[in-house]
């Protein structure tokens, strides 16, 4: 296994798979380090785990002083009445975007670079949507009998008001979480298979007979897996769109300067792509490394997920110019007030002008192809435009609530030490899940990646690959 | 296993206080008592947040079993004692029915008169008493948050000698000892504050006559000490002064918050407001000139205002009497325009003027005011003259400064100090304290075992008010008697029991002591007077009677010294001198004007705050001497005269209580007995910052929110002008436009409307909100991050120039939108609208999403963020002051104004019990009840003949944001102001 620093055993590729790969190969890269024995665990698995495992303890800790005195432990007040949790919320959910889009969008679409990063980005999507459904949950004055949103028979007599977005939210979230929990599973089984064939104790035999549903490899199964795969990525696809349109109406419904926009659903789906690209790049890039996968996570995914970053990233800068825009054409005094207060008020301003450095200054060298083939330069991008999702949402929660109607009632938002505890505390849950995941199951779609693998050596490049080939050679640039 | 619940009620009883709580303590720990309490309440489990222990919890759980179930069985007074409701007397007292009992609040020594709620014995509320001259109906916030005080834990509960714990006995057979040493009383002195008790006047001359040495002094921080040397110099005798404000068409306040202070503020803004209520072109309004060091309660309703230094009103008095013809020096050279502006519409409204000074103005000012008010013909039509009031009229400064050469002397052998603080008041030049070291034997009966307490031999507990018998005279000399709604709770005497136990009947109660004065002084049918006067609250035909006085022929001259820098003092609108410390309702309402909660500030102007480079916050060393300096942080305060800082009273306590004590700065040290309000200081900036809190960050009315709209006004002449359409009330046109059908309300629809042409901002509808609506304080940290839990506030916009502002008085309730914002966006249905457009919180089925907040263009929802209701506190007895009729809320859930759906609820079960509808002015909101602007008018809007629906069809009436189309049930009056034609421009301090 290589390590994460040093050069790596195997010459970088812009083809979707090396070209050396093999069946056999495949199958062992990807799955040699999930069968070691823990013994065998590498150290910096080790010393990741326990990291990530210290800040869910922060989680849960903040969840019990949460629980035990209130949501009055964080920021929020009147008039700003959401903050952190919400801010927190959308931005976790939007990162999982960019899984569903890759997983079940470009498998429709016929992208086989997907192939790679799928499961991965997958896992990201339901990690990311565990970390964000906890948030609505957690920041309700009474978050036991936050099932009250849930139109269920009940004593009370009473059902939920379907006129509020937070109740389209329940519905949206639950449908997003188990839809791509069973997207995730069904790729899973003829993988979980070979993991069952591959297993030399009757403890591991078992464990992943049981998960892989009595996968026999016939045709039979190949053809209803297919099916039920297509079906289950049509289903999921309109997801990508409505989930966050969904989240989008939870502002653009309320009335506030700020929020009432039509524009707020496309821009924040172009928004959630933008975050969840750069997530998949921040997980994906270390991962190729740490386990080797190299010639299974090429340079061109990542390559494709940069621009894929740099486009959704102008249609948010768009939507910025917009809202604007907007707000000054509209002549309505709140709404210009607003988007001054936005831009130049003195309490908050800096966060307009780090975000507009984060979310188009920052991804401008991406242009570059040079860039987008530096893996460093793209991680740290990524970084940048992470925090600059999240911003934006701090601007749009936050800033809009400090100054609406009544001047009278202005107020200001400070956030309080829970408030950096709990969102910390949530990269310890996505960060936990993310190494038992990289551990216990395997990171890469190895059936896929055969299917991939075949495919490449049987039916021969196309010609566009070997013209890619001939122009990356020439700059000097990994085929 | 079984509880006799019969046994229990024997037992507590036949106690009280202490004992009670004791034994409620004994019976909640045992295993019967649990058992039977499981098998009552099985859904009572500790909430998750408590902090109470087991032991604790169970003893609240008893506390409310015995308070609900057994209340019926412990009377509130002893029964030989009868009091007697305001209202018709019930059968037999009704569950869930609240009574009320007219009875009467001092202030300053003058009563006001209260009607209290009580509920099976147990006070929550007290209204102002309609029959009373200085109530009218109306109260202010200080008395409304006393119902608090009345259940505050950190009352004195013991009578302690020198710390150690006493019985009453033991005190008087201390006290008659120290007598028994007094030949002829010969160095028996006694302090009281101002006293117009006839019963305690009595008792005090009883004493004189048993022990004819005796001297008695009086000090009451709150007494008008300049007002009387000025009557002395403008008459050569005491006078006590009335102002008719009803009958002035052109007020001139020299420093005189008569709106804000005195204990005749109610029965004034009463008057006042009535002559400027504007609802159509026929409607006229008085004017008012206001003179003001420092802006007051007043000032939003000032016509003309001008920023001055005390010195500079006194001088522009001066100049003022003399153009008016009397023999004044011309002192003031700045405002000859005005001055001519102001003494021609004097001149033209000769007898229905009235010039009023401050008691920040020194006498020789006051006495100039009569001079002018003779000159101009207003006495006898708006300035009243009449006998004494005052049991004992003195100076009372004087007197305190006697009394302090007395104890230093040592000829002070015993001192009997009843009620008040001067240990903490007097002026810091006297020290007091130092001289009470000289006196052997001194008592102390006071509510708080506070500053004074400590160092006096005995301390005794003093009954709240609402506990005892008494009598008071309003400030007309009307006499109300007043009676106790609940056995003392924390055991204590009054004034009349501790006098009784000099005058050697150490068990004699107030009852009988009040009601053998009255029988002595009542001729024919003593019952019946008893019972009139008792019920009513005011004893008709008691006024002090008019007295003819004659003007000196020379009037004083004024001195007028220019000083640097002046500090003057003024009273805490809130917590008054000081006295109000411990009340958390108090210290958490935001000060007019500034907004400042739990603090006080030196409210600097802005150039004097440019000139000494100072900020809000900044600590500034304010020092009168070398070795005599206070620090307190700075307010730059829009309004505030230059070379002027204002202070006020009655915080940095250190006897207060756990509430009160050291919250803000101690002013008092700075205070002499010589110039009582204004000291001349120099000032340094300490440094050190201070955070102060404020519920208000965005003042200014120019930008952005005066294109809001939000706040409209004009002046008198322009809405004369276009009575039908006031441009000032519609800059915008809106076109109504609904997608759906609107709702037809074919009942009753509940409106309201707010005329802001008359708020002043005094927070009277704040306190009273809290208190009939249980509304939870939060303290300073929580105000600062902005989660206070009013239900209304007042939001407060400084207009036109910044050094001479005027000021924008919103009172901001709920709207009850019928389209209301936070409705749909609530995904569990915890607020709807009801059939008579009420918008209505469901708390049990709010989850705490806070969206509706987010959702409210008004911002008027508040929500638990933390379990602020007193649940958590050890302090139980203070949730006995909560209104049963309203939820006590707990945490996680959002509340708002209700439009008191509880009194609606009242009236509409009485009015169908009679078969008939509910009447105009049948509800009256706390808020509408409590504002003595009468600002407020609560109604049906379905009925044309309703108040409220009469004034919503004033021109001035408009919706606030009303282009949201949210269609607000809650509606304003525009804000007018009645300018001098003659003093168009920047010097009127107000714009139109």
């Amino acid at each position: 296994m290589a390590s994460i620093s040093g050069k790596p055993p195997f010459k970088e590729t812009n083809r979707v798979i090396a070209k050396s790969e093999t069946y056999a190969s495949i199958d062992d890269t990807v799955n040699k380090p999930i069968e070691a024995a823990p013994t065998k665990t590498p150290l910096w698995w080790w010393i990741g785990f326990v990291m990530a495992a210290g800040l869910l303890g922060v989680y849960l800790v903040t969840i019990t002083v949460l629980i035990t005195r209130g949501i009055g432990i964080f920021g929020n007040n009147q008039p700003v009445a959401w903050g952190f949790p919400i801010i927190n919320f959308v931005w976790w959910i939007g990162i999982g975007h960019a899984g569903t889009l890759i997983s079940a969008a470009l498998l429709l679409f016929r992208q086989p670079w997907r192939t790679s990063i799928n499961r991965a980005a997958e896992a990201m999507t339901i990690f990311a949507v565990v970390c964000a459904g906890l948030y609505p949950i957690l920041h309700l004055g009474r978050p036991w009998v936050f099932y009250w949103l849930a139109p269920y028979p009940n004593t009370f007599g009473l059902f939920p008001q379907f006129r509020s977005p937070l109740d389209w939210d329940l519905f949206a979230i639950s449908t997003y979480a188990s839809v791509s929990i069973l997207f995730w599973y069904i790729g899973l089984v003829p993988d979980f298979a070979t993991l069952r064939d591959r297993a030399r104790n009757t403890f591991m035999q078992w464990f992943y007979a049981l998960l892989s549903l009595g996968w026999n490899g016939s045709a039979k199964a190949w053809q209803r897996y297919m099916r039920a795969y297509l079906i289950l990525a049509a289903l999921s696809f309109p997801l990508v769109l409505s989930v966050h349109s969904t989240i989008a109406m939870d502002f653009a419904v309320g009335q506030l300067p700020g929020w009432n926009n039509t524009i707020m659903p496309p821009y924040f789906v172009a928004g959630a792509v933008f975050a969840g690209f750069a997530m998949v790049n921040i997980l994906a890039i270390p991962l190729r490394k740490a386990f080797g996968l190299e010639k299974l996570i090429t340079y061109r995914h990542i390559d494709n997920s940069s621009k894929l970053m740099l486009a959704t990233g102008m249609i948010v800068v768009y939507g910025y110019a917009v809202e604007l825009f907007m707000a000054w054409y509209s002549g309505v005094e709140f709404e210009r007030y607003m988007a001054f207060n936005r831009v130049f008020g003195a309490d908050h301003g800096w966060a307009f002008w780090l975000l507009i450095f984060c979310n188009l200054i920052a991804i401008q060298p991406l242009w570059s192809k040079r860039v987008r083939q530096n893996m460093t330069l793209v991680f740290i991008i990524s970084i940048i435009v992470s925090v600059g999702m999240w911003l934006e949402r701090y601007v749009i929660v936050v800033v809009t609530l400090t100054k609406d109607f009544l001047p009278g009632s202005w107020g200001d938002y400070v956030a309080t030490f829970w408030d950096y505890s709990m969102y910390l505390g949530s990269f310890g849950l996505f960060f936990t899940l993310w190494f038992l995941f990289i551990r216990l199951l395997p990171s890469i779609a190895t059936s896929e990646m055969k299917e991939l693998q075949h495919h490449d050596s049987h039916h021969g490049s196309d010609y566009f690959e070997e013209q890619r080939a001939e122009e990356f050679s020439k700059k000097g640039l990994p085929v | 296993m079984s509880i006799d619940i019969s046994k229990i009620r024997t037992k507590l009883a036949s106690q009280q206080g202490k004992a009670y709580w004791r034994s409620l303590d004994e019976l909640a720990d045992t295993e019967e008592f649990r058992h039977f309490m499981a098998q009552e309440f099985p859904n009572h489990v500790a909430p998750l947040e408590s902090t109470l222990n087991r032991r604790d919890f169970m003893k609240l759980l008893g506390a409310s079993l015995a308070l609900a179930g057994l209340t019926s069985c412990v009377r509130p007074v002893k029964s030989s004692e009868k009091i007697i409701p305001y209202v018709r007397a019930p059968e037999q007292i009704v569950p869930g029915k609240p009574l009320f009992f007219a009875t009467a609040i001092t202030q300053g020594g003058y009563g006001v008169g209260l009607l209290a709620e009580s509920h099976q014995g147990r006070p929550t509320k007290v209204e102002g008493n309609p029959d009373h001259p200085a109530s009218l109906g109306a109260t202010d916030a200080t008395t409304q948050a006393t119902v608090l005080t009345l259940y505050d834990p950190d009352r004195s509960q013991e009578t302690l000698k020198q710390g150690q714990s006493q019985n009453w006995s033991d005190f008087v057979a201390d006290l008659q000892s120290a007598f028994a040493n007094l030949a002829n009383g010969e160095g028996l002195y006694i302090l009281t504050e101002n006293v117009t008790s006839p019963t305690l006047a009595q008792q005090l001359n009883e004493l004189a006559t048993e022990f004819p040495a005796t001297k008695w002094h009086q000090y009451d921080v709150m007494h008008g000490d300049n007002a009387y040397r000025g009557a002395e110099l403008a008459f050569g005798e005491a006078a006590h002064t009335l102002y008719d404000f009803s009958k002035a068409d052109v007020i001139v306040s020299l420093d005189a918050d008569f709106l804000g202070e005195g204990p005749n503020k109610v029965r004034y803004s009463k008057d006042f407001a009535r002559r400027r209520k504007v609802l159509g072109e026929e409607d006229d309004m008085n004017r008012l000139y206001l003179f003001e060091t420092s802006p007051g309660i007043t000032s939003p309703v000032a016509d003309h205002k001008l920023a001055l230094s005390p010195a500079k009103i006194a001088a522009f008095a001066s100049t003022l009497a003399s153009e008016l013809g009397l023999s004044a020096a011309t002192l003031d050279t700045e405002h000859e325009e005005f001055i001519a502006a102001l003494v021609e519409d004097l001149e033209a409204h000769r007898g229905s003027s009235l010039i009023i000074a401050g008691e920040n103005q020194p006498a020789e000012v006051h006495a100039l005011a009569h001079a002018m008010n003779a000159e101009l013909g207003n006495v006898g039509t708006t300035v009243l003259y009449t006998e004494a009031v005052d049991a004992n009229p003195m100076h009372h400064g004087e007197s305190l400064a006697g009394l302090v050469e007395a104890m230093q002397a040592g000829d002070v052998k015993a001192l009997l100090i009843v009620g008040g603080n001067p240990v903490y008041n007097a002026p810091a030049d006297l020290k007091f304290a130092e001289a009470l070291g000289n006196v052997p034997f001194s008592a102390h009966l006071s509510l708080y075992f506070d500053e004074t307490s400590t160092l006096t031999t005995w301390h005794i507990p003093q009954t709240h008010y609402l506990e005892t018998w008494s009598d008071a005279r309003a400030f007309d000399g009307t006499v109300s008697i007043s009676q106790p709604l609940i056995a003392p709770f924390y055991g204590g005497k009054s004034a009349h029991e501790f006098l009784a136990a000099a005058l050697g009947e150490s068990e004699a109660s107030s009852y009988e002591i009040v009601r053998q004065y009255w029988q002595n002084q009542v001729s024919g049918n003593f019952d019946g007077f008893w019972q009139q006067a008792v019920y009513k609250g005011a004893i008709d035909g008691t006024a002090a009677p008019r007295k003819e006085l004659s003007l000196n022929e020379n009037l004083p001259s004024l001195n007028v010294a220019e000083e640097a820098m002046v500090l003057n003092f003024k009273f805490d609108p809130n917590i008054q001198d000081g006295q109000h410390a411990n009340n958390g309702w108090l210290q958490e309402i935001p000060k007019p004007i500034t907004k400042i909660v739990w603090d006080n500030a030196a409210y600097v102007s802005l150039k004097d705050a440019e000139n000494l480079k100072l900020s809000n916050g900044d600590l500034i060393q304010l020092s009168a001497t070398e070795d005599l300096s206070i620090t307190a942080p700075v307010w730059v305060l829009p309004g505030q005269a230059e070379g002027a800082i204002t202070l006020s009273l009655g915080f940095g306590r250190s006897g207060a209580g756990k509430v009160g004590n050291s919250v803000g700065v101690n002013a008092y040290p700075l205070r002499m007995s010589e110039n009582p309000w204004n000291t001349s200081v120099s000032v340094s900036k300490a440094g050190a910052r201070h955070k102060l809190v404020t519920t208000q960050y965005h003042h200014d009315y120019e930008g952005t929110t005066e294109r809001r709209h939000i706040f409209r006004h004009g002046t008198l002449a322009e809405f004369h002008a276009h009575p039908e359409h006031p441009e000032f009330v519609h800059p915008v046109e809106h076109h109504e436009s609904d997608l759906y059908d609107v709702f037809e309300y074919d009942s009753y629809a509940w409106g309201m409307v707010i005329d802001m042409n008359v708020c002043t901002g005094c927070n009277a509808c704040v306190t009273a909100c809290q208190a009939e609506n249980n509304i939870p304080i939060v303290g300073k940290h929580q105000v600062e991050v902005g989660r206070e839990m009013h239900w209304i506030r007042v939001d407060t916009y400084y207009g036109g120039d910044p050094d001479n502002p005027e000021f924008y008085m919103q009172p901001v309730p709920c709207m009850h939108c019928e389209q209301a914002p936070c409705e749909p966006v609530c995904p569990v249905g915890a607020t709807v609208h009801d059939t008579e457009g009420l918008n209505v919180m469901v708390y049990n089925r709010c989850v705490g999403t806070r969206y509706c907040s987010n959702n409210c263009p008004y911002k008027v929802r508040r929500y638990n963020f933390l379990q602020f209701a007193e649940l958590t506190t050890n302090a139980t007895e203070l949730s006995l002051v909560h209104n049963p009729d309203v939820t006590v809320r707990s945490r996680g859930v959002m509340e708002k104004c209700s439009y008191c759906v509880q009194r609606i609820q009242q009236a509409y079960i009485t009015s169908e019990n009679e078969g008939r509808q509910i009447a105009d002015g049948e509800v009256v909101t706390a808020c509408q009840g409590a504002c003595p602007m009468e600002a407020i008018v609560f109604g049906d809007i379905n009925n044309p003949d309703s108040a409220v629906a009469k004034t919503k069809a004033s021109k001035l009436n408009y919706a606030l944001l009303e282009e949201l189309n949210t269609r607000p049930r809650t509606t304003y009056l525009a804000k007018l102001t009645n300018p001098n034609s003659a003093l168009a421009g920047e010097e009127s301090g107000v714009h139109s």
